[in-house]
């Protein structure tokens, strides 16, 4: 880490004007910018930047992303964003936004939903809330890939599903509307339909931690379930995606 | 506040229409106009036989009362904004329940501090300042409705002119202190005081 330890790091929270290095169409609906701030600082797996959009007029829009890329990835972070029609932030990432842009960040944040490797480690996330899970499972690979760590990843369609590529034996994926007759999908371990107690009962660990995050009423059934299977409230840590789910 | 990059404009940015109401919305805020819901863990239950509020610490008189007695209180309809860290706002929202000076006047606090509490653990920290002066209460309805449990019912703490996380869900008590000291999220990268117009939201703001 030469050049790194030397300066004292700035304090995360200043706005600061990143480029958009490279974005990558994951799905139909997501993509993932991968962006350089001037000022990069380690992140803690689970934590987010912040987003703001300036108009000419000086209005602003500002919203949380999650950052997908493991804090090993030094000069850089990626984001993934699920594009929700209608949205105002979203729609601009995806629709406007292109390689060589600009854009304004402050982070990382927050300190309660991250994983400062704690274990064995249960990761249960919903459509995009498996954006800060993504993290958590890529840097467990690349600081401590024996760490028990698994992921249950609830998505639509095959299609639809993040990250396909880097989905091994640690990950079972649940298509909850895959359509009939579709081709079996290529994944190592699918179950079709939603999560459902004895998957999770199946996959729970008797201690350590579990990391619920997508939309509320996911995050809210899940949590349901992990008490009913052993897991005591502080056990469990949620985060909460989108206003509406 | 966060450090500014004057004159950055995002290419192509337009936004929403910001029309009506956008005066009202604090700096980095959007109007919503669901009712998101946003806890650190699973939803407790809490049944009002088994809620009660309690005010201790540096007080002349300790007290507690129960949801009974709670509800013979007298109570205010409080018409409000409230606004989320996580960037939502919702304007023009309406909740029930009793001032906090109410609850404050006989216990006659001896501390310029307080931690609120909750069922379930979460903790919260307010200045005495940002509890009185008819800015907080302990609300049990909500737009003419029994509060949601996922909306902290049975009784929420309501400080509409701090950033939502310190309107504590499921709250069950004060403690009045001589000195400061961070709650939950405070103690996680989140400001110590909250206040949406001056957009302090993290530890650095
Ligand atoms: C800590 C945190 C981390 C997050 N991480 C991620 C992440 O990693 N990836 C990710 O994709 N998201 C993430 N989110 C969610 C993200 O912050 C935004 O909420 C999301 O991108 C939507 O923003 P938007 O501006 O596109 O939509 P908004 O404009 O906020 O709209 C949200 C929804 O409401 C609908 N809507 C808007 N206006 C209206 C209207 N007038 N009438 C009816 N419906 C309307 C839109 O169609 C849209 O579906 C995170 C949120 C938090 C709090």
């Amino acid at each position: 880490m030469v050049g790194l330890s030397e300066a004292p790091q700035r304090a995360p929270g200043r706005w600061q004007i990143a480029e958009v290095e490279r974005i990558r169409v994951e799905t139909p609906r997501t993509k993932t910018f991968r962006l350089r701030p001037p000022m990069w600082v380690p992140h803690l797996p689970g934590q987010h930047y912040d987003v703001r959009l300036t108009a000419p007029d000086g209005y602003r829009a500002e919203r949380s992303y999650s950052i997908a890329s493991s804090p090993l990835d030094e000069g850089a972070v990626e984001l993934t964003v699920d594009r929700l029609d209608g949205g105002e932030v979203s729609t601009y990432l995806h629709d406007v936004l292109v390689e060589g842009d600009q854009v304004e960040i402050r982070g990382p944040f927050a300190s309660y939903f991250v994983w400062r490797g704690e274990e064995p480690v249960l990761l249960i996330g919903g459509g995009s809330g498996v954006v800060p899970l993504m993290c958590m499972l890529r840097h467990r690979r690349r600081t401590a890939p024996d760490l028990p760590m698994r992921l249950l990843y609830s998505a639509r369609t095959r299609a639809e599903v993040i990250y396909a590529d880097e989905l091994g034996d640690d990950a079972i994926v649940a298509l909850t509307r895959e359509p009939e007759g579709a081709p079996a999908p290529d994944l190592p371990r699918v179950q079709l339909g939603r999560i459902f107690p004895g998957l999770l009962a199946a996959e729970a660990f008797d201690s350590g931690l579990a990391f619920v995050c997508g939309s509320n009423s996911f995050v809210e059934s899940i949590a349901q379930m992990l008490l009913a299977v052993g897991y005591a409230p502080d056990r469990i840590r949620t985060e909460r995606f989108g206003p509406t789910g | 506040m966060a450090g500014e990059e004057p004159g950055f404009v995002s290419r192509g940015f337009v936004g929403k229409p910001h029309g009506p109401g956008a005066d009202r919305l604090p700096p980095g805020q959007y109007l919503e106009r669901g009712f998101p819901v946003l806890t650190a863990g699973p939803t407790p239950r809490v049944e009002p036989s088994d809620w009660s509020f309690r005010i201790d610490g540096m007080v002349d008189h300790e007290l507690e009362w129960s949801w009974e007695e709670f509800g013979r209180l007298p109570a205010e309809d409080v018409p409000c904004d409230i606004h989320c860290v996580t960037k939502w706002s919702k304007l023009g929202i309406s909740f029930r329940g009793v001032s906090v000076d109410v609850l404050l006047d006989s216990a006659r606090p001896q501390g310029e501090f307080s931690m609120a509490r909750s069922f379930g653990g979460y903790t919260t920290n307010l200045a005495l300042d940002d509890l009185t002066g008819g800015r907080a209460w302990v609300v049990t309805e909500h737009e003419g409705a029994p509060l949601p449990r996922e909306h902290g019912g049975p009784a929420r703490l309501l400080v509409p002119h701090l950033y939502f996380w310190k309107s504590a869900k499921w709250v069950s008590g004060l403690r009045i202190m001589d000195h400061d000291e961070p709650g939950f999220w405070e103690a996680n990268g989140y400001h110590n005081r909250g206040d949406p117009w001056q957009e302090q939201r993290y530890w650095s703001d």
